[in-house]
């Protein structure tokens, strides 16, 4: 018995070990970054556009593409999930067709962001002729995002008590209405969550916008969605790999705009998924 | 009229429903008309098993097997390293951990989740490349073994969170039975938890594994993108993601570069296909 519980002491000893190993590295990048990164911030640094190559100014024109991008994305890819979510949630059956569903929002997550990108180029650059815009850029990335906001919406609604449906719809109250009045609002918060954790995924990600909408160095800003932007994430790879002597300060100033962005969104999520716990009446 | 609103309501919330089925299809169509055009004039068994990646030679060779080796080499160093720890740092945020400390080691690797690929690319550049390079005595530190040091790092939410999933499905009464029995925790967790969230943790390997073949940015940044048959983890490799990250932006659209590039996506996207559908197989077996 003493053995055993020795044996004990050492497995759990490298089981901490093994988690110590993710978690303590996380915290060192968050930390180097803003370490290095915070001189760099400042208002011009936010405000300016890039100068002399990109080696000095500022990141202005990507954090507004950057924006552009993100709202086009959800744009897009709220309603269609929203809705492909309600069906699922609400009226689809357990047969071939939801199994298929089910298949392909699992692929869809899983398919790489560069396979993304390629179809993007494919379809909307070329075959739409909508030209390396925001456009096709914000739609590249709204079906990207889109099995990550069906996912959360479909678990915000099913988390809704059958019990609310049962009653609306035996006060007389329609499918629709139902859904409408009584499930949706409920839901609400997790929808939300979601959503946020999609714009988070939509600011970060490269692959997918390079060869839909980035550009390597805009001096202004777009003026339509059919304009090329710059964008943060892209901005990041450019100056740390492809011009050469730019001021370390600047890239992990980029970097450190980047993370904030997205991290600021996932907090937001933790926050109202956090608060719906403690609200929540069922 | 109200009826009429309805219906035509619950027939769009339909047609959205089929949206994530006709867009799976759409891109799998539209990798296929751009990447086949390649195999007009190359035979697919010299693009597949060709030795050599030329594409803007003349005349040019477009022999990706050179990529799927670096491929290969990069995820299965990223596997060596990832499963264990992150199987390791699942049991111990299901099993082990006090419940305070639990929440926090969730939110440190949920925060790693959220990290974007190209902040942990440049990352490694500026730390771990310059740390490769003194530790083995390399000409350059940008090599296969970054990569995988990176890239299982990336992996990590992905096999911790759907593990650990899978330990808390384990119904409560293995371990209690376990335990009864006078084995210590650690017995019943070995013995008992681990073998029955065997499924569950599979798939979990397999998501991981999946994430790390379509990893882009930081396997670029990091892994020198040099498109030889790569002869050991010390040197430059290059990726089949990384090769149409890198190359696309200069490939003439209609150009047989072109063309081969989107066949690369063909082949991503039928090994990303597959990873996912047999680990959801393996996690619905389980139920």
């Amino acid at each position: 018995m003493r053995n055993s519980l020795r044996t004990q002491k050492i497995a759990f000893f490298f089981l901490l070990l093994a988690t110590l190993l993710i978690v303590v590295p996380v915290g060192l990048i968050i930390l180097i970054i803003i370490q290095k990164g915070w001189p760099a911030l400042s208002w011009q640094f936010l405000s300016d556009i890039p100068r002399q190559g990109m080696r000095a100014g500022g990141i202005f024109p990507a954090i507004v593409g950057t924006v552009y991008l993100v709202s086009g994305a959800i744009i897009f890819a709220l309603p269609i999930g929203l809705a492909a979510a309600i069906y699922l949630s609400e009226y689809a059956q357990d047969n071939f067709l939801t199994r298929l569903i089910k298949l392909s929002i699992v692929n869809l997550a899983g398919v790489p962001s560069v396979v993304y990108g390629l179809f993007g180029l494919a379809l909307f650059v070329v075959f739409c002729k909508f030209g390396a815009s925001i456009l096709s850029g914000s739609l590249t990335l709204g079906i990207m995002i889109l099995p990550l906001i069906i996912t959360a919406s479909r678990e915000a609604l099913g988390s809704v008590p059958d019990t609310f449906r049962e009653v609306s719809l035996s006060l007389g109250a329609s499918r629709w209405q139902t859904i409408r009045h009584i499930v949706l609002p409920n839901a609400v918060p997790g929808i939300l969550t979601g959503t946020i954790l999609g714009l988070g995924r939509a600011a970060g990600e490269t692959a997918p916008i390079l060869f839909t909408v980035a550009a390597f160095y805009l001096p202004q800003l777009p003026h339509s969605i059919f304009d090329q932007a710059m964008a943060l994430p892209y901005h990041l790879y450019v100056i740390s790999t492809q011009v050469p002597n730019v001021d370390e300060k600047i890239r992990y100033g980029t970097a450190l705009v980047l993370l904030v962005i997205v991290l600021a969104m996932n907090l937001v999520a933790i926050i109202i998924r956090y608060r719906l716990r403690q609200r929540k009446k069922w | 009229m109200r009826k009429l609103k309805e219906f035509i309501i619950e027939k769009l919330i339909l047609l959205c429903g089929l949206a994530s089925i006709l867009f799976v299809a759409l891109i799998f169509l539209f990798l296929l008309k751009e990447g086949l055009a390649l195999f007009k004039t190359i035979l697919p068994k010299d693009f597949l098993f060709g030795h050599k990646w030329y594409p803007i030679s003349e005349p040019a060779l477009f022999g990706i097997l050179p990529l799927i080796l670096g491929s290969f080499l990069v995820t299965a160093g990223a596997a060596v390293i990832s499963v264990p720890i992150g199987v390791a740092c699942a049991v111990y945020i299901a099993e082990v951990a006090p419940a305070k400390l639990k929440e926090i080691l969730k939110a440190g690797i949920e925060l790693l989740a959220a990290i974007p690929s190209v902040v942990l690319g440049f990352i490694g550049m500026v730390t771990l490349v310059p740390w490769v390079k003194t530790l083995f005595h390399l000409p350059t530190g940008l090599t296969a073994l970054s990569g995988s040091i990176m890239l299982a790092f990336m992996a990590m939410p992905t096999i911790v969170s759907i593990a650990e999933d899978a330990l808390y499905s384990v119904p409560k009464t293995y371990k209690e039975g376990a335990l009864a029995l006078g084995a210590t925790h650690w017995q019943a967790i070995w013995r008992v938890m681990l073998p029955a969230a065997g499924s569950g943790i599979l798939a979990a390997v397999m998501l991981g594994i999946g994430r790390v073949i379509g990893e882009t940015m930081a396997v670029m940044m990091i892994t020198g993108n040099s498109a030889v048959m790569p002869a050991s983890i010390l040197e430059p490799v290059r990726t089949l993601t990384a090769t149409v990250a890198a190359e696309m932006g200069e490939a003439v659209v209609g150009s047989e570069h072109y063309f081969a590039l989107f066949a690369v996506g063909i082949v991503l996207f039928v090994i990303s296909f597959f990873i996912n559908v047999t680990a959801d197989l393996s996690l619905h077996r389980k139920k």
